[in-house]
């Protein structure tokens, strides 16, 4: 659904993307990670045909986005991350001015709308000014809009930053609902929970290169395969572990010694250890191990 | 169809504002009354300049900011991916800017009719094409990419009353100098002050094929210009 083959583009100068190349698959939610300025939102731009990449190609439905922009936009839904809806239209205003540009009919368009505002929840809200609307709200209509074309791919960036639990559950269960659907999702994100529940493949960019791609499970292999014991004591003590709240976390391959080496730190110190349990490595620490270029 | 649909969003948002009509309507009055006060000017070429004034100020006043204003509040990028090209945006602010001016147009129009002045019906077309010409300016203002609307206004400011002192609405162009004459010449508000005059009965200045195909130039070029210009600057803004 989308090839991605060497993309570079450069502002003022400056590469920001190096020769970025990934493949998403039809019906696949794929997560493009990356910390800020790596080149996301860049990559977002150029699938979307908002800016023209300086070289590569870029595919999206078989289409050549910098040949037929307009072709492409017809069958992807977007979500950008720093894009507004108009506030000083309703919501049913902006979905219709929506649909409008889709050249959507507008019988058929007040049927999707209603079903859409429904869906999400702020139906009772469609005839209220967006600018008295809640950030969880904004984004909400947001999606739908992403949504009112039945697009094939849809292009989520941050969709979830900075919204309740409520709201980003809400957008997270659609996100899968969607996956159901056959719809194909690329999804920019800095929450990795998220990113871990929800995508199927994953590719990291750093500083305008694409440094891993994989499965979640896959990157967090990439690290080394290291368990995560994680531990908790009564009282606050000198532990060689890297501290997270009351907890502490430290990385090995043979958790049995690390185990024991714990409890025989608690009793020459005579601090009474809490809770101690083992996990594999979230895919934020993986990811935080990928970028200091430890693998 | 989608130019529609830009066309229906500017008005709901930009044109149907209170404020914005209240000015459109009163910044002509005011220039006219400043002007005609004191002057013993026949009625019916002070009607036809009050209508020039109206047509061109409505029609340049609001088109300049809709891009700046839309860069500032982040709304364009959420345009700018819909499957719409830049001519989309640029045709549906000319057209919701060409309605502005022509709504606005009736204004003196029933003025002039209620002081029992009458006119040729010559003055539809001219309104409707200078409508388009002007509005297409006014986009053109915009096509410099910054997104503080004031910057935006501030260029349009700088031309836009210039040209009424060029351009034969208070002192008719053969009393100009040669010199003043040349440069009125240049100004595309010249040409639909004349045709206004003419339909108001008064002899005008150019030959009226002369002030059309100048004006439907105008309107061609200026067009096309701001179209070019804003594919250039409108992904400059997000």
């Amino acid at each position: 659904m989308i090839k991605v083959e060497g993309v570079e583009k450069s502002f003022d100068g400056r590469k920001v993307l190096k020769g970025v190349s990934f493949r998403v698959k039809r019906g696949e939610i794929f997560g493009y990670l990356g910390p800020n300025g790596a080149g996301k939102t860049t990559t977002v731009r150029i699938l979307t045909g908002l800016i023209k990449p300086d070289s590569g190609r870029v595919f999206v439905r078989g289409f050549d986005v910098v040949k037929n922009p307009v072709k492409v936009r017809e069958r992807i839904g977007v979500l950008p991350e720093v894009a507004n809806v108009y506030p000083d239209l309703t919501a049913w205003q902006n979905l219709m001015l929506a649909c409008g540009l889709y050249g959507i009919d507008k019988r058929v368009a007040e049927g999707r709308c209603e079903r859409l505002l429904k869906e999400f929840g702020i139906y009772e809200r469609r005839n209220s000014k967006v600018k008295t609307f809640s950030k969880g709200m904004k984004q909400r209509l947001m999606f739908c809009i992403a949504m009112v074309c039945e697009p094939e791919i849809v292009f989520l960036d941050e969709p979830t930053s900075g919204l309740d639990v409520a709201s980003a559950r809400m957008l997270r269960r659609k996100v899968l609902e969607l996956k159901d659907t056959g719809v194909t999702v690329f999804l920019t994100s800095h929450n990795m929970d998220e990113v871990d529940m929800l995508c199927d493949r994953v590719a990291i960019i750093k500083d305008g290169r694409i440094i891993a791609e994989d499965s979640p499970d896959g990157i967090k292999e990439l690290v080394g395969g290291d368990i995560a014991v994680e531990v908790r004591f009564d009282r606050d003590v000198d532990f060689f572990g890297e501290r997270f709240g009351d907890r502490y976390v430290l990385y090995t391959k043979d958790p049995n010694e690390t185990i024991c080496s714990i409890v025989e730190f608690a009793k020459e110190r005579g601090v009474r250890i809490l809770s101690i349990n083992t996990r594999t490595p979230s895919l934020e620490e993986a990811f935080i191990k990928i970028l200091g270029g430890e693998v | 169809m989608k130019v529609l649909a830009i066309v229906k969003k500017d008005i709901l948002i930009y044109y149907s504002k209170g404020p914005v009509v209240i000015f459109g309507i009163l910044l002509p009055v005011f220039l006219f009354l400043a002007f005609w006060v004191g002057r013993n000017l026949p009625l019916n070429f002070l009607m036809a300049g009050l209508i020039a004034m109206t047509v061109f100020f409505a029609s340049t006043s609001v088109s300049p900011a809709i891009a700046p204003w839309e860069g500032q509040m982040r709304t364009l990028e959420r345009l700018l991916t819909y499957p719409i090209d830049v001519k989309t945006i640029v045709l549906g602010d000319v057209l919701a800017s060409t309605i502005f001016g022509i709504v606005l147009s009736l204004v003196p129009i029933l003025i002039a009719l209620a002081l029992n002045l009458s006119m040729n019906v010559i003055l539809v077309v001219g309104i409707i094409l200078s409508a388009v010409c002007f509005s297409s300016l006014g986009l053109l203002f915009s096509a410099y990419p910054s997104n503080i609307p004031a910057t935006v206004m501030m260029i349009s400011a700088l031309v836009r009353f210039p040209l009424i002192f060029v351009s034969g609405i208070f002192i008719p162009i053969d009393q100009l100098p040669p010199l003043g004459q040349c440069i009125a010449l240049l100004s595309p508000l010249t040409y639909f002050t004349d045709i206004a005059r003419f339909s108001l009965g008064l002899k005008p200045f150019l030959p009226l094929s002369i002030d059309f195909t100048v004006l439907t130039l105008y309107t061609i070029a200026l067009l096309y210009t701001s179209i070019k210009l804003h594919e250039r600057a409108l992904i400059r803004r997000i």
